[in-house]
């Protein structure tokens, strides 16, 4: 079957077969191999895009059900050699360390912050609950957000926490 | 004690101490990072397995045809085609045996049983779900217990003349001494406790991508590898390639937590598929066949008793286990030591005699005993003395924190030896609890406690005060499969100053591109900026053990701190000649050799140009050098972490109210990094308190095939953490450092449990114990008094 999309403000067409998942479209057809695969359950999140501006899980939606849709991966939030504050908000916060789930923690992250540009920390932990990291245990990831919310609405973000006093024994 | 403070750099060189961005993070943020699925070679073939659906059953037959005749598909493999080449079975790395497909029974729920080829990966598994295997099927055993019952099954009927289900046997200690103190004991504490079988389960699942060259036989295999020599090493040995015929290639890992320690059949089959094929040959497993076939962690059941005065001090310990090994004994263990490090179970304690014994048996279960963010098997062994210890306070009437001051190894009998065998290499316990109890305000608490909760709930306050033993070797004791345990770096100053440093270790997320560049910009004064590092090519770095057991920085950082010293010793020569100066006359500072009380001197980037350029007569051209370091004794972190926990009486429900975590892993290379492995271990610790584990039913079906069942923690449930640090250098680590990445997993589950338990016992309620997860039934049975489920 064809199918038309807009991926990072790109318009694609392509044949597909009809059961083909819409993260395997991205990653074979496209090669935008930003967007990972870490459950069949869409349960993890690592395959999180946005489809028409809502964060979705792409491993649990067909390629031809988003024909004629505009999707957002990992590889379209930095514009012009400029970071999205939420992937400088990683950076700066340490919210990574093996970077697996890292693309779809930020792309929900960046829908989360659409929604609301000033969320609360439980805010925070709720908008990203449907995706999993097994090696930051979030804290890092729930600074690094408010880094970029605080960023987006152009306030100073928060100071980083491992400052802090040592005891030489 | 000498102590260090740190940084002595400037924040643009970026040595030991400063909180700088890591180096790796850009690629990663932007979707840029390079995971084993990502990789894409020209005629590349998909691998899909076919897999046991029983527990235990005796293959009659296998018919392929129909998955032969599925368009697209190339090749079916079977452990009959496999057996022709000798390769039906493989060595574990505990020297046991395992099927790479089976051939002539299965043994557990998920063994690899065929394999099917294909040119698309929908084709593979379709063509997979049409292999049909015929099974007499034979009674499951699902418990060690039940394994080692006389009459018993034998599962590993295989193996010429076995005739019971024992894997191995094992004890450390002296049991003579250890009865001994126990007869003069005024009271004796014990413990049962069962350590539930859990699984790592990096959200990256394991794969291969094996190309091999078929005009000249070369193989480059890419490889989900936390060791990714040693594998190259064990390739060659089971298949019986040429090792310089093989290239492994471990790209970036996608979490590794001990998962991706093992050589899984899955690898070696893609292998000879690209062998016999002459094409590439990629298989990436699904989260589900992660979960049910490749490595477990845990299953220990573990008995411990303590003996004890009336006052309070511990006089000696006695510990048994019994340990659930899956169908194959695939335990990544040094050799010598069958229950891994089980024997550093005197924890954090001076007491003078131990004795542990240690009995490991065939189930029809996955195999695996990996060390799930742990050095080998000490994260259990934490568990029992911390369980324990707790329960010695509370049956002797005393405050848990003030049991534990009492009886801690005390910070001048360090290098201390224990009853077991370890010698400690630095620590100050009473320090680290005592700053834990600031931090957490343990007083507070406790008043808070005695007050009652507003609305009726318990609080409990739970302590554990670990200590760890990591980075293996010394290469004397230590070895896996025979490979000795010591690890490698090799520097390369470039003309124009900038560096590549290779290391034998392969980081999954700890960042090394980092850390290992910060230890060469402490000790050379090259920005960390301009060091690149390199791992997990085979061909392109030297020969290392990998990453696990929390031995990269103790190890590979030594490797690499000793291996930039002897190129400043070089650079010093070249220095003395650019400065036309008496080496005895020049001083380092970091970035610059200068001629002592003058302002006279070279950097070291000069240095290097003229390493190659003008270099003095007589020296070789060049500035690189490699070091393989073997270290003298293995490093012990420790630490305090108090757990305040809120118990709803009326379901059985916990959670976390407050929790402080003081570390210390010696000298910290980087803080935000070593924060940043203390929070994702404290999180894996909740996890297992909490919800995670996994479970089989009568039949040997496995529970928790899948993130629905198999739960493991989201943002919502994850307790927020107030970390503290002290810092105890250890004295044998050219740095000074210990190694973090596992403490807290290791750490933290018992203080999680114990807290749970005091608030039940504070509150009149008797319990003993509750194994975990401390699932909310479990406490609710424990409140009623009531046996419940497990």
């Amino acid at each position: 079957m064809q199918v038309s999309m807009t991926v990072n403000r790109r318009a694609v067409t392509a044949d597909v077969e009809p059961r083909m998942l819409l993260v395997h479209f991205l990653r074979e057809e496209l090669g935008l191999t930003g967007t990972h695969i870490g459950c069949e359950t869409s349960y993890c999140g690592a395959c999180t895009v946005l489809v028409d501006g809502r964060t979705t899980k792409s491993c649990t939606m067909l390629a031809v059900q988003a024909d004629g849709a505009e999707i957002l991966t990992v590889e379209g939030l930095a514009q012009d050699g400029q970071l999205h504050p939420v992937q400088e908000g990683f950076w700066e916060r340490h919210g990574l360390q093996c970077g697996y789930c890292t693309p779809g923690m930020i792309m929900s992250a960046v829908g989360l912050l659409q929604e609301n540009a000033n969320p609360t920390e439980d805010e925070i932990r709720h908008g990203i609950e449907g995706n999993l990291c097994r090696c930051t245990g979030y804290h890092n990831i729930v600074r690094a957000i408010e880094y970029a919310a605080a960023k987006m609405r152009g306030e100073e973000p928060p100071p980083p926490e491992w400052e802090h006093e040592e005891v030489i024994a | 004690m000498t102590t260090t403070v740190h940084p002595k750099t400037s924040p643009e060189v970026g040595g030991i101490g400063h909180a700088v961005r890591r180096k790796e993070d850009d690629r990663f943020i932007q979707g840029a990072g390079r995971y084993l699925d990502d990789i894409v070679l020209p005629g590349m073939l998909h691998m899909a397995i076919v897999r046991s659906p029983i527990a235990h059953g005796r293959i009659r037959s296998i018919d392929t045809s129909a998955a032969e005749q599925t368009e697209g598909v190339v090749a079916v493999i079977t452990g009959q085609m496999l057996a022709e080449h000798n390769l039906a079975w493989m060595p574990t790395l505990s020297g046991d045996t395992q099927a790479v497909l089976a051939t002539d029974k299965v043994r557990y729920q998920g063994q690899e049983v065929a394999a099917v080829v294909a040119t698309d990966p929908y084709i593979a598994r379709d063509a997979a779900s049409l292999v049909f295997v015929d099974y007499e099927e034979l009674p499951a055993i699902t418990s060690p217990q039940q394994a080692l019952e006389p009459g018993a099954p034998v599962i590993r009927d295989d193996k010429e003349g076995k005739t019971d289900n024992v894997a191995y046997i094992w004890e450390a200690g002296d049991k003579e001494a250890t009865d001994a103190a126990f007869a003069k004991a005024d009271v004796v504490v014990t413990l049962d406790t069962h350590y539930p079988r859990s699984h790592p389960s990096p959200l990256e699942t394991c794969g291969a991508l094996a190309d091999v060259n078929p005009a000249t036989g070369e193989a480059t295999i890419y490889l989900t590898s936390q060791a990714p020599h040693a594998h190259r090493t064990l390739f060659a040995l089971v298949a019986g390639l040429p090792e310089e015929n093989i290239r492994i290639v471990s790209p970036d890992i996608g979490g590794g937590f001990g998962n991706k320690v093992p050589i899984y059949p899955g690898y070696v089959v893609a292998t000879v598929a690209s062998l016999l094929l002459g094409k590439p040959v990629k298989w990436v497993e699904t989260r589900t066949e992660n979960l049910i076939s490749t490595g477990f962690a845990r299953d220990y059941h573990m008995h411990g008793e303590l003996a004890l005065t009336s006052d309070g001090r511990i006089l000696a310990m006695r510990a048994s286990i019994l340990s659930d090994q899956g169908a194959f004994y695939a335990d990544a263990q040094p050799s010598r030591f069958r229950a891994g490090l089980f024997h550093i179970c005197t924890g954090s304690y001076d007491f003078g005699a131990a004795h542990v014994t240690a009995k490991g048996a065939y189930t029809n279960k996955a195999p695996g005993g990996v060390a799930y963010r742990c050095s080998f098997r000490v994260t259990e062994a934490s568990y029992l003395i911390e369980r324990l210890v707790d329960n010695a306070a509370w049956k002797l009437g005393m405050d848990p924190a003030e049991f534990r001051m009492k009886n801690f190894i005390r910070p001048e009998q360090f290098p201390y030896r224990s009853p077991t065998g370890f010698v400690y290499d630095s620590g100050d316990y009473h320090t680290a609890l005592r700053e834990a109890m600031k931090l957490v305000d343990y007083e507070g608490w406790r008043r808070k406690q005695a007050e009652g909760h507003p609305e009726g709930k318990l609080y409990g306050v739970g302590i554990a005060s670990f200590t760890e033993v990591v980075g293996a070797g010394n290469s004397k004791e230590y070895d896996i499969a025979g490979i000795k345990m010591f690890d490698s770096a090799e520097l390369r100053i470039h003309p124009t100053g900038k560096a590549i440093l290779k290391l034998g270790v392969r980081t999954q997320g700890q960042g090394h591109e980092t850390t290992f560049a910060q230890i060469v910009a402490e000790e050379l004064g090259i920005p960390y900026t301009d060091v690149k590092v390199q791992e997990g090519d085979t061909d392109n770095t030297p020969y290392g053990l990998g990453t696990y057991a929390s031995r990269s920085t103790p190890v590979g950082g030594a490797a690499t701190a000793v291996v930039a010293r002897r190129i400043r010793e070089k650079a010093k020569k070249i220095a003395a000649h650019l400065l036309e100066a008496s080496e005895d006359d020049l001083e380092w500072e970091p970035g610059r050799f200068f001629v002592r009380g003058t302002d006279k001197g070279v950097t070291i980037q000069e240095v290097a140009f003229a390493a190659y350029t003008n270099p003095p007569e007589g020296l070789e051209a060049g500035l690189e050098d490699v070091c393989y370091y073997d270290p003298p004794n293995m490093t012990y972190p420790f630490g305090s972490y108090i757990v305040v926990v809120e118990v709803d009486p009326g379901d059985g429900t916990w959670k976390v109210v407050d929790m402080a975590a003081v570390d210390d892993c010696g000298v910290r290379i980087n803080p935000m990094i070593v924060e940043g492995q203390i929070m994702g271990g404290l999180t894996e610790g909740f996890a297992k308190a909490n919800m995670q584990w996994i479970t089989f039913d009568e039949q040997g079906n496995c529970i928790g095939s899948n993130f629905l069942d198999y739960l493991v923690p989201t943002a919502w449930e994850t307790p927020r953490f107030k970390l503290g640090a002290t810092v105890t250098p250890s004295p044998h680590h050219p740095l000074g450092a210990k190694g973090v990445g596992e403490s807290a997993t290791v750490g933290s589950p018992a203080a999680y449990v114990n807290a749970v338990l005091d608030a039940l016992r504070r509150a009149g309620h008797p319990v003993e114990n509750i194994d975990m997860p401390v699932l909310p039934h479990r406490v609710w049975g424990a409140i009623q008094g009531v046996a419940v489920k497990p």
